[in-house]
């Protein structure tokens, strides 16, 4: 058995840790509020969105001329990838989740003949795909907590840009989508071409458009999907805290159970230690007795 | 009987409020909204966007976006829009040198397309900022 002194010491180092551990947890669950806040703030604009590409595709179909972010491209054998992850670790699967996904899908891409290029916002993603070899165009990292959308553009924008040229045929993203505190699930989604959003019921306007349909959707569609990405950037930022948030809370509870069970240690060591001094004193005296 | 304006970002809803009279300034020209107008959906370019309330005039500079007009509701989606109010001249005329430097050393054509939206964003801020001045000296 450790001497008493090694346990006191590990004890104390154990509890230290939940110290730590439990102020990260705190600072998480704030952190994660705010996230939550900006993710929601951005619904209004993405909802207003949707519906007005919603209402323009609907009335466009007929016309055969779409905007290019809407159209199946022709097969250019390559394919953007924009892969969202925190910067930092401490925050359970949630990043080999992502990690995971994204290796699977391009080992799915490569299969079906097409190259993957790949676009990162995160440390820990792009240091992901360096490791493993695959090109990376661009990369944004240090985000902060609440990036504005400006932030943001820089790589979408690249991505975006190589579609127009008719580089890439699709884009895809891979990020942390936030569906509650304790739930955060790696999501892969296309970007392009643009899913057409449905509809809603609400009845149809007959509009005045400045300038024509097309034109408004070819200015619209870059902005829904820098919208998308933006928003896939806060929902990652939401789900990178609520995970530290529950892996710090976890890690308190298994540091505080260590140094219970540590504490059991030493009274046991210590009791240990006090019987057989009594026993050494009482068995000499009985020696002394005897003599 | 007003028109219920709203005004959001990508990042955030702005304004949302009752409003007599939009004035926006669209690709095509300037336009004004009263209530009940027909329904139009138009592209913004940058410039001052100016919402009439109870006889009171608030400007906004708005760096582009689109507006949907219903009878009874107006929609602006700003790509970024704030009140000339909050605008600061001193800061504004250091973006502008910076946006400028950013041009000039600009090594790619991305670097270069993101100072001169960066440019142009900060000459609305300006502009919309100098006739806040005439404005108030009238």
């Amino acid at each position: 058995m450790a001497s008493s002194r090694e346990i006191k010491r590990r004890i104390r180092s154990v509890k230290n840790v939940a110290q730590i551990t439990r102020a990260m947890e705190m600072v998480s669950a704030s952190k994660m509020r705010r996230a939550q806040r900006n993710v929601v703030a951005t619904r209004p604009y993405a909802e207003s969105m949707r519906q007005l590409i919603a209402e323009l595709t609907g009335r466009i179909v007929g016309t055969g001329r779409k905007g290019t972010l809407l159209e199946v491209q022709p097969e250019s054998g390559k394919v953007g990838l924009i892969v969202v992850t925190p910067d930092r670790g401490l925050c359970g699967s949630l990043i080999s989740n992502v990690q995971r996904q994204t290796g699977r899908f391009i080992l799915e891409q490569n299969k079906a003949g097409n190259q993957v290029e790949s676009f990162t916002y995160g440390k820990k993603g792009r240091d992901f795909l360096v490791r493993s070899g695959q090109k990376v165009i661009a990369e944004t990292m240090k985000l902060g907590d609440a990036p504005s959308l400006e932030q943001v553009l820089g790589v979408a924008q690249a991505a975006l840009a190589r579609v127009q040229t008719g580089e890439y045929s699709e884009v895809y993203i891979v990020y942390s989508e936030f569906v509650n505190t304790l739930v955060q699930r790696p999501a892969l989604k296309r970007l392009v071409p643009v899913e057409t959003p449905e509809a809603g019921g609400a009845p149809r306007l007959d509009f005045t458009y400045e300038p024509s349909q097309e034109e408004l959707l070819e200015e619209l569609l870059p902005r829904y999907v820098e919208t998308q990405i933006y928003q896939a950037v806060l929902e990652s930022i939401a789900s990178e805290h609520s995970a530290r948030m529950v892996a710090m809370r976890n890690a308190t509870k298994s540091a505080k159970d260590l140094a219970r069970e540590l504490t059991l240690t030493f009274n046991k060591a210590r009791q240990a230690a006090i019987t057989k001094e009594v026993s050494e004193i009482s068995s000499g005296a009985n020696a002394l007795a005897d003599g | 009987m007003p028109v219920h304006l709203e005004i959001v970002t990508a990042e955030r809803q702005i304004y949302s409020d009752e409003v007599d009279l939009i004035s926006a300034p669209t690709r095509d020209g300037r336009v004004g909204i009263l209530p009940r107008h027909a329904p139009l959906l138009t592209i913004l370019q940058p410039g001052e966007l100016t919402i009439v309330k109870d006889g009171t005039r608030t400007p906004f500079a708005v760096s582009g976006g689109f507006m949907e007009v219903l009878p009874d509701r107006v929609t602006i989606l700003a790509d970024t829009v704030e009140r000339a109010d909050d605008i600061d001249a001193t800061r504004v005329e250091a973006a502008i040198k910076r946006a400028e430097e950013l041009r000039q050393s600009a090594q790619t054509d991305q670097e270069m397309a993101l100072a001169e939206a960066k440019l142009r964003k900060e000459m609305v801020r300006l502009q919309v900022m100098r006739m806040r001045e005439i404005g108030r000296r009238q």
